[in-house]
């Protein structure tokens, strides 16, 4: 038996915490970094980057450049617009990247296999190539909305929502986890009398909790903090435009970085929020998961 | 309550095919067990009549009606699965009540049939928990219980008993057995465990590599197996086969020996003529040891024993190498290494010819 020696052992236990202090900083530091810049006037601001005091409120603290940021910016609606485009995006693309996977895995038909491929190789077609037809595409689409019948989805929520619903990743996210599921449930549900409907509605949806939050997860900070080319090409008119957008703002002729720094702060509290609440039931549905049943 | 007949049934997947020809008919209130080793296809056969897979050709009838393109829930049928595959995120009572919920019955209806099936299984009071909350005896209920309440034509049981342990199992076969009586539903039972299907069954149905060996009530596939593979699957231990010659031959008789044996006259279940090689079966109940050691028809020593209580199993190790089982009183008793001579009634011997992959399938009368 291996005989623990208490020196030894506090020697390890002091190295495993120097490391996790040392990356738990190099996470935190650029966030206490963005905030307490917020709270200093730009020439302070840039003046104490060259030393440690670019972390510590001290000096000319103020909200002052929160106030100047809401009255350059509509920021509520910019924070509203990417919610309102992130909570559409996310539930669509989850029923139905769920209700493709839901075929590619459990239903039988002539070419699954080969579609399936295709959808996942469009993972490696960046934005960028499709960014043109996408956008040809999209002004000569009609739609019928509140405001009746038009030509083209351009200045409104749903050209930023309809073109990021389908999505390879979750699709495969959810193919995989339905390849775990026992195929005996959807069997058994079969026989017992279910539709296809059904059993991906009573069945497998309520068993699928984890893979749920997982793309939820990823999906949501995908479109909340990395939308912007998409929405810059198709939306001119202010009160669609979503927050990474509305950062063009503060990069005028002369960068107000004080303003930039609070904004980033402001958009900042409704993922960390949000992460902070999906996190918690991620860790509880994969602990669930672990009990077999 | 329905019949079920099966005719010409084939199954492929891709190129290999797994049933291959299949007849078996099923009569109404009939408990019927497929067994057979790994990879036989019963399992496969049973999820044909359960419509859980296509049919290749040949046709399935239940109630008359050939339902080989009719959707499962169409089919009047219900299925209890090895994995028991209960719905781990409902309530018992929601699982067994689950087919009904889905035909859309009313509450009081759904609720007082859930109550029946629990009583029938002794499980009222688990009818709020979940799944985790129960044992694998307990689970394996919920899955019947789901099965009686929607009242199904035929009941399907893939290998249900599987995953128990042995106590359970004996416990659940006997419940299953119980059931039958109760409900005299036509049942269709897989499994690869010939105490189930001597136990169960009013008739065995044997398969080999898709194809069905032989079908017959338990007693009639111990005492008259119909070929070397069925003779050597049913029974507990297995039948010993000795390699022999055959001599004389007579109108139903023929006299076989070799080294070990000296000529003795049997009824031949294949035919055989003289100068052929054959094998002769006979069962380890039947072997006893003689009590002038020079008078037994074989000689040979002891090299295992093996006393479970109610009998003692030894291993006899022949003249010429090969190696019977006996299973012998529970009082008898012999030292490893001892010479012995065991005898046995020549009528209850089977011999076979030299064995044939794809012989045809008998079907013995059925007194079930």
């Amino acid at each position: 038996m291996a005989v623990i020696d208490p020196a030894n052992h506090g020697l390890r236990l002091a190295t495993r915490y120097a490391v996790l202090v040392l990356v738990a900083a190099i996470f935190v530091l650029p966030l206490l970094f963005m905030v307490m810049s917020s709270l200093k006037p730009t020439d302070q601001l840039l003046n104490d980057t060259s030393s440690l005091r670019a972390f510590l409120p001290v000096g000319d603290i103020s909200l002052q450049n929160y106030y100047d940021a809401f009255a350059r910016a509509p920021i509520g609606l910019f924070v509203f617009n990417s919610i309102l485009v992130t909570v559409g995006t996310v539930s669509l693309s989850l029923l139905l990247c769920s209700l493709a996977a839901f075929s590619f895995t459990f239903l039988k038909w002539r070419g699954k296999g080969l579609l399936l491929s295709v959808t996942l190789a469009t993972l490696i077609i960046p934005f960028e190539t499709i960014a043109i037809p996408l956008l040809l595409l999209v002004s000569k689409l009609p739609w019928i909305g509140l405001e009746g019948f038009r030509i083209g989805w351009l200045n409104s929520y749903h050209v930023q929502i309809i073109p990021w619903i389908a999505d390879a990743l979750t699709i495969f996210l959810f193919v995989q986890y339905f390849k775990d599921l026992p195929e005996e449930l959807v069997e058994a549900a079969r026989v017992a009398g279910a539709s296809w409907w059904q059993v991906y509605v009573r069945i497998i949806m309520p068993l699928s909790g984890p893979v749920i939050a997982t793309g939820a997860i990823l999906k949501s900070l995908k479109m909340y903090n990395e939308q912007y080319l998409w929405p810059l090409i198709v939306v001119q008119q202010e009160s669609y435009r979503p927050i990474m957008v509305g950062l063009g703002y503060f990069f005028q002729l002369q960068v107000a970085w004080g303003e930039v720094m609070a904004y980033l702060s402001l958009i900042t509290v409704p993922v960390l929020v949000f992460y902070l609440m999906l996190q918690r039931a991620f860790i509880a549905s994969i602990a669930s998961t672990g009990v077999k049943g | 309550m329905a019949e079920v007949r099966l005719t010409g049934l084939r199954k492929s997947f891709g190129d290999v095919e797994v049933i291959k020809g299949v007849d078996i008919d099923i009569q109404d209130g009939e408990f019927v067990v497929f067994v057979g080793p790994s990879g036989c296809g019963k399992s496969t056969l049973l999820r044909m009549i359960a419509g859980l897979e296509d049919i290749t050709s040949g046709t399935l009838e239940i109630d008359g009606q050939v339902v080989n393109e009719v959707q499962p829930k169409d089919r009047g049928i219900a299925m209890v699965f090895q994995t028991y595959a209960i719905f781990p995120h409902m309530t018992v009572r929601e699982n067994v009540g689950f087919g009904l919920t889905i035909a859309g019955v009313p509450k009081a209806d759904k609720d007082a049939k859930v109550i029946e099936a629990a009583r029938i299984l002794q499980m009222e009071h688990l009818l709020d928990r979940r799944p985790s909350q129960l044992s694998g005896g307990q689970r394996q209920r919920v899955a019947i219980g789901r099965a009686i309440v929607r009242d199904p034509t035929v009941f399907l049981f893939d290998e249900p008993l599987s995953n128990l342990d042995a106590a359970l199992r004996m416990d659940m076969r006997m419940e299953i057995g119980k059931l039958h009586n109760q409900l005299g539903a036509t049942m269709v039972y897989v499994t690869h465990d010939q105490v189930e299907a001597m136990t169960l069954a009013d008739k065995i149905v044997v398969l080999e590599d898709g194809q069905v060996r032989q079908i017959g009530t338990p007693m009639e596939l111990y005492h008259h197996p119909a070929n070397l593979f069925v003779a050597g699957f049913i029974g507990s231990p297995s039948m010993n086969f000795l390699d022999v010659d055959v001599g004389e031959t007579h109108n139903d008789t023929a006299t076989v020996s070799n080294p070990s044996l000296d000529p003795i006259e049997v009824k031949p279940t294949d035919p055989v003529t003289p100068g052929v090689k054959a094998k002769l079966g006979i069962r380890p109940q039947y072997l006893t040891p003689s009590s002038d050691p020079t008078k037994g028809k074989l000689h040979g020593t002891i090299e295992l024993t093996e006393r479970l209580g109610t009998e003692t199993i030894v291993e006899v190790k022949l003249g010429d190498g090969t190696k019977v089982i006996a299973a012998l009183s529970e009082d008898a008793i012999f030292d490893i290494g001892t010479e012995v001579s065991l005898t046995f009634d020549p009528d209850k011997a089977h011999l076979f010819g030299v064995p044939q992959a794809g012989s045809a399938a008998i079907q013995t009368e059925s007194g079930g």
